[in-house]
């Protein structure tokens, strides 16, 4: 028999309260159980950062946490990072404005990594966007689009603040 | 990819965490899950009883303590990262967990969890080799400490008891003005060094070093001082053509073969490696003179 215990974690503003088995991953309660398919599973061993959410307020990978460790935490997911449905996040239209994703499956986590990065440093170089999404792959973009949309979303930031 | 089924504990001290390892078989202890949590995943360990930390009170702190650093052994790497304290009195560390992972796993992972986990190039591993770290534990006989040098026994595998848990580490700090440097070779950012070096000297007016450090990761079960060197060095001027002279011996260090890279060519980055360190360590002692 799988062991169980109840956990109360807010994710995205929204407290939950559920049983969980022991062994699932924070990723696989976040997928299963609260139905938040945007976070995304690559590699399932902390390779890919597809996974990537915020543990309060610090990126972390989802996959190499367990659910039961989320106890009394915030978590933020991709679907957490736009105010509402109806308006995307700056950071948001600025990868939909510079080609930022083609095939999108990379891009929740490439999206929360950036969440973090652009909050603690709001005017990053091209080679900190670089390093701070290193532990983000796309199979797809090269990562220059990517890197060209964490800088206009950078500048749009700072204009609204 | 899912981890396997496991009975789960988090306790709240450390005493507390000692009676569980005392009682429970086939127990692992849960850090900051950046290797343990891939190793579940992918099944490659069966716990009967996983012992979480991270709700462990007390485990987590970075202060100075007579020239030295005492750092819990729950403090996570980013933590360390961004300490003013580790930055000013220990930039050895500093430069070396910039190249520890990645910030997602940074923010997770802790400095007992890596030393714990005692990968052969884990940048960490090789800080507390070049301090002459101690480790701080407790078990059910009370509290120890053990030289670094006697932690590792055998590849990946501490000197740890059953029922010990690893609370902190202690680093004796180098003077103000020293040199230090770590340089790793990795196929991508974050990866885990082929090969690192890790070197702290220091010099007198004229130049010549009074005292050397030189730590190589990657080349074997652990990180290897070459002592040689480091006595070799001392009384030494710093230039390039003597660095290859004095480097030239470390090409016949024991080294791995395996999928990363053959051990001749672990071997010819054990040659070139310190002597870029070093390099590095002498310029930044003299930047801090002219400063």
């Amino acid at each position: 028999m799988s062991e169980t215990r109840t956990i109360a974690v807010t994710v995205n503003g929204v407290r939950h309260e559920a049983t969980v088995p022991v062994r699932v991953t924070l990723a696989d309660f976040l997928r299963h159980q609260l139905r938040l398919t945007g976070t995304h599973l690559g590699c399932e061993h902390g390779v890919c950062g597809a996974c990537t959410i915020l543990f309060d307020g610090r990126s972390a990978r989802s996959c190499l946490m367990l659910a039961v460790q989320a106890d009394g935490h915030e978590v933020m997911t991709v679907e957490g990072i736009a105010a509402d449905k109806k308006v995307l996040h700056p950071l948001q239209e600025a990868f939909r404005d510079n080609h930022g994703l083609q095939c999108g499956f990379c891009t929740p986590g490439i999206l929360t990594t950036l969440i973090e990065l652009l909050r603690d440093n709001p005017d990053p170089t091209e080679e900190e966007v670089r390093i701070g999404i290193s532990g983000n792959l796309c199979r797809c973009t090269g990562y220059h689009n990517i890197v060209v949309a964490a800088l206009d979303a950078a500048k749009r930031l700072r204009q609204l603040t | 990819m899912k981890p396997p089924l496991f009975s789960y504990h988090d306790p709240r001290t450390p005493a507390d965490v000692v009676g569980l390892l005392g009682s429970l078989d086939n127990a692992k202890l849960l850090a900051g899950g950046q290797s343990l949590m891939p190793m579940l995943n992918m099944r490659y360990v069966l716990p009967d009883h996983v012992i979480d930390l991270n709700r462990v009170d007390g485990l987590s702190y970075i202060h100075e303590h007579n020239g030295a650093l005492d750092i819990g052994a729950m403090t996570r790497q980013r933590d360390i990262e961004f300490s003013d304290l580790v930055r000013q009195r220990c930039p050895l560390m500093h430069e070396a967990i910039v190249q520890v992972g990645h910030r997602q796993t940074r923010n997770r992972g802790t400095l007992g969890g890596s030393l714990c986990h005692l990968d052969p190039s884990a940048e960490l591993v090789s800080v507390a080799a070049a301090l002459d770290a101690k480790v701080a534990v407790i078990g059910k006989n009370g509290a120890r400490s053990i030289d670094f040098s006697a932690f590792p026994v055998a590849y990946m595998t501490p000197a740890l008891d059953l029922d010990e848990l690893l609370t902190g580490v202690t680093f004796p700090c180098w003077p103000a003005g020293h040199g230090h440097a770590f340089v790793e070779f990795s196929r991508r950012h974050g990866d885990f060094a082929i090969v690192s070096a890790a070197v702290l000297i220091e010099e007198d007016n004229n130049g010549k070093i009074t005292r050397a450090s030189v730590t190589l990761g990657g080349m074997g079960p652990a990180p290897v001082r070459a002592s040689e060197v480091e006595r070799a060095l001392i009384g030494e001027t710093i230039n390039d053509k003597r660095l290859r002279e004095i480097c030239e011996p470390l090409r016949k260090l024991d080294a791995v073969d395996d999928i990363h890279a053959p051990a001749s060519y672990r071997r010819q980055l054990a040659t070139v490696l310190p002597r870029r360190a070093l390099l590095k360590a002498h310029e930044r002692i003299l930047a801090g003179r002219r400063a």
